[in-house]
C-alpha cells in the first residue's frame, strides 16, 4: 500500500482518527509521518493532514464525474495530486471545496488584500445595483424622464464592467 | 547579475542586523499568485507552462526592484547552483527540482526572490534579517501590487487569491521566521513551546531535521491558514507569538546561566575545542556546534564583532556552498574534511571563550561559587 501523501513510498504508519464525527483513515510512509508530525497525535498538523486527505472525498460528493470546462481537471486528479487544475476549478468544484476550506481555514471568506482590478469591479457592481433599484423605482413612479437617464447610465456602466473584466 | 556575483555576496538577511537578531535569524513572507483561467504549473502542458512563463518573467524583470537582478530559467542552472539557492532560502526544494518552463528572479540584495511556475504561477518571497515580518510584507506587497496591474491574477471576491493547493487560498500568504532556540532546547522546554504554538494554528518545525531533533537548534514558525484573516492580522499574531518565544528563550538562557553554569561553559568550551581542532566535520555536527558558538557570542563568551563570521559559516558549510567554493564535486567524506578546514581557518582569529565575561553578565548568583549541581 502506498503512502497517501507522497504516493511513492510504501506506507508503514496506519492511522484512524474521528474528526467532527467522521472517521478518517490515513496510510503514511515513515518520512511523511515524521514530516507531518504524526508522532504527536494531538498536534494541529495531524488534523490538517487528515482533513487534507478527506478533501478528495468531499470534492467527489459535490461533483460526481464533473470536469473543469477550462482545464479538463477531474476529481480523480485531485485525489491523486491534492492540487487543483486552474482557477476555474474553484467554481467547478465549489460545492465539495466549501466544506473542505471550512475545515482547513480560520474562516470561509477572504478578508485580506483586494487587487485594484477587483476593487474597481466591486465598486462598479455596487453602483449597478443602486442604478437598477432606482430605475425600478422611477418606472413604478412613472417618472419616465429619469428612467431614460438611468437606462443610459446603466448601459454605460455595462460597457465599463465588460471592459474591466 | 551573474550567478558568481550573487554567490560572492551574502544576502542581507545573513548579515544579522535586524531587530532581535540574537534569536530571530530571518523573517520571510511568501505570496502565491496565479493567472486567471490558465492551468496551474503542475497541471499545465509544457506549451502552456512556457507561455505563462514568458508572460510573467518579463513583467517581473521590468520591476524597478529587479534592476540588475539575477534571472535564470531552471533548465539553465546546474544542479549545484540550484542547491546553493536552496541553501540560501532563495528557492524552495520543489522549485529546484524543476527544469524547462520554470524560472527564478532574485534581486541584487537577495531580499526578494520570485519563483515562476513553482506550484503556483508566481511565488514571490521577501526575506529580511531578524524579526521584520512587517517590513518583509511591505516589500513583497509592493511588487505584488505592481504586477497585478499588468497581469490578470486569479482572484475571487469570496475566496480571495486562488491557488493550486486549497491550503493557500485567500491571502496566498505564508509568513515565517527562522528562530535560533538553543536555550529552550538545552533546558528541554522546546516541546512545550512547539505544542503550545501548534494549538493556536501556527506551525513550528525544525529547519533542517525533523520535529525536535532540529539541527543547529534552528526552528521555523509559520501560519497554517490563509483564508478568513487579514494579512496584517496574521503577521501581528505571528509577531506576538515570536516575541513571546524570544522572551522564553532569554529566560531559559538566564536560568541555565544561574542553575547550570558549568554545563553551559562545558558546552561552549567543547564546541570551540572541536571546531578549532577537528579535521572531519559532518554537516549535522557542524550546525550543532556552530549553534553553541552562536549562543556563546550572545552570552558574551566571544566578542560581538565576530558574530558575522559564525553566521556565515552556517551557510558556507552547507554541502552545495562547500562544493561551489572548491569548484568541484565532493563526496561526503571530502566535504567533511573541507568543512572542518574552513571552520578551523575561520576560528583561528577567535580568542578562547572568555567564561569570566559570561560570568559577569550572568549576575551575582553564578559568582557565588562554582557549582556543579543543578
Ligand atoms: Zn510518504
Ligand atoms: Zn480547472
Amino acid at each position: 500500500m502506498l503512502c497517501d501523501v507522497c504516493k511513492c513510498n510504501d506506507a508503514t504508519v496506519f492511522l484512524t482518527q474521528i474528526l467532527e464525527g467522521k472517521m478518517h483513515k490515513v496510510n503514511l510512509c515513515e518520512a511523511c509521518s515524521k514530516e507531518k508530525g504524526v508522532q504527536d497525535p494531538t498536534s494541529f498538523a495531524l488534523a490538517d493532514l487528515l482533513l487534507g486527505i478527506g478533501a478528495a472525498e468531499e470534492i467527489e460528493k459535490g461533483a460526481p464525474a464533473k470536469k473543469c470546462s477550462v482545464c479538463g481537471f477531474s476529481q480523480a486528479d485531485f485525489k491523486k495530486t491534492g492540487r487543483l487544475g486552474c482557477s476555474e476549478c474553484y467554481v467547478t468544484f465549489a460545492e465539495g471545496l466549501g466544506s473542505l476550506l471550512k475545515a482547513m481555514h480560520k474562516g470561509t471568506e477572504h478578508v485580506g488584500k483586494l487587487p485594484e482590478r477587483a476593487q474597481r469591479t466591486m465598486a462598479l457592481n455596487q453602483r449597478m445595483r443602486a442604478l437598477t433599484e432606482n430605475l425600478q423605482k422611477a418606472v413604478a413612479d412613472e417618472n419616465y424622464e429619469s428612467a431614460a437617464s438611468l437606462r443610459d447610465q446603466i448601459k454605460q456602466l455595462e460597457t465599463d464592467l465588460s471592459n474591466s473584466a | 547579475m551573474k550567478f558568481s556575483n550573487m554567490l560572492s555576496t551574502a544576502g542581507e538577511w545573513l548579515r544579522g542586523e535586524g531587530p532581535h537578531h540574537q534569536v530571530v535569524i530571518s523573517s520571510r513572507i511568501r505570496l502565491a499568485r496565479n493567472l486567471r483561467n490558465r492551468a496551474f504549473p503542475g497541471w499545465a502542458k509544457k506549451a502552456e507552462r512556457t507561455s505563462v512563463l514568458e508572460q510573467i518573467r518579463s513583467r517581473v524583470e521590468e520591476l524597478p526592484e529587479m534592476q540588475d537582478a539575477f534571472s535564470e530559467g531552471l533548465q539553465d542552472l546546474a544542479a549545484l547552483d540550484k542547491q546553493v539557492l536552496v541553501e540560501r532560502h532563495l528557492i524552495s526544494r520543489e522549485h529546484a527540482a524543476k527544469g524547462a518552463g520554470s524560472a527564478i528572479v532574485v534581486n541584487r540584495r537577495q531580499t526578494l526572490s520570485v519563483m515562476v511556475n513553482e506550484e503556483d504561477h508566481l511565488r514571490m518571497q521577501s526575506i529580511r534579517s531578524g524579526l521584520q515580518l512587517k517590513q518583509a510584507f511591505k516589500l513583497v506587497d509592493k511588487i505584488d501590487t505592481a504586477l497585478e496591474s499588468k497581469l490578470d491574477f486569479a482572484f475571487d471576491p469570496r475566496l480571495g487569491y486562488l491557488t493550486a493547493c486549497p491550503t493557500n487560498v485567500g491571502t496566498g500568504m505564508r509568513a515565517s521566521a527562522m528562530l535560533h532556540l538553543p536555550g529552550l532546547v538545552l533546558s528541554e522546554l522546546i516541546n512545550q513551546v512547539i505544542q503550545a504554538v501548534s494549538k493556536i494554528g501556527l506551525a513550528v518545525r525544525g529547519l533542517y531535521g525533523e520535529g525536535t531533533e532540529a539541527m543547529g537548534n534552528l526552528f521555523q514558525i509559520s501560519n497554517q491558514t490563509t483564508l478568513g484573516e487579514k494579512e496584517e492580522d496574521i503577521i501581528n499574531r505571528l509577531t506576538k507569538v515570536i516575541e513571546t518565544i524570544i522572551d522564553k528563550e532569554h529566560d531559559a538562557r538566564q536560568t541555565l546561566l544561574q542553575r547550570k553554569p558549568s554545563t553551559l561553559c562545558d558546552q561552549i568550551g567543547r564546541a570551540y575545542g572541536v571546531l578549532t581542532y577537528a579535521h572531519a566535520m559532518p554537516s549535522k555536527e557542524a550546525l550543532n556546534l556552530l549553534s553553541v558558538i552562536k549562543l556563546g557570542i550572545d552570552l558574551g563568551a566571544f566578542p560581538e564583532h565576530q558574530r558575522l563570521q559564525i553566521d556565515e559559516l552556517f551557510i558556507q558549510t552547507q554541502p552545495a556552498h562547500l562544493q561551489k567554493s572548491s569548484e568541484q564535486k565532493l563526496n561526503a567524506e571530502e566535504r567533511d574534511y573541507l568543512r572542518a578546514q574552513i571552520i578551523r581557518d575561520r576560528l583561528k582569529i577567535f580568542a578562547k571563550p572568555d567564561i569570566s565575561k559570561m560570568v559577569r553578565e550572568s549576575g551575582p548568583s553564578f559568582t557565588n561559587g562554582p557549582s556543579t549541581n543543578e
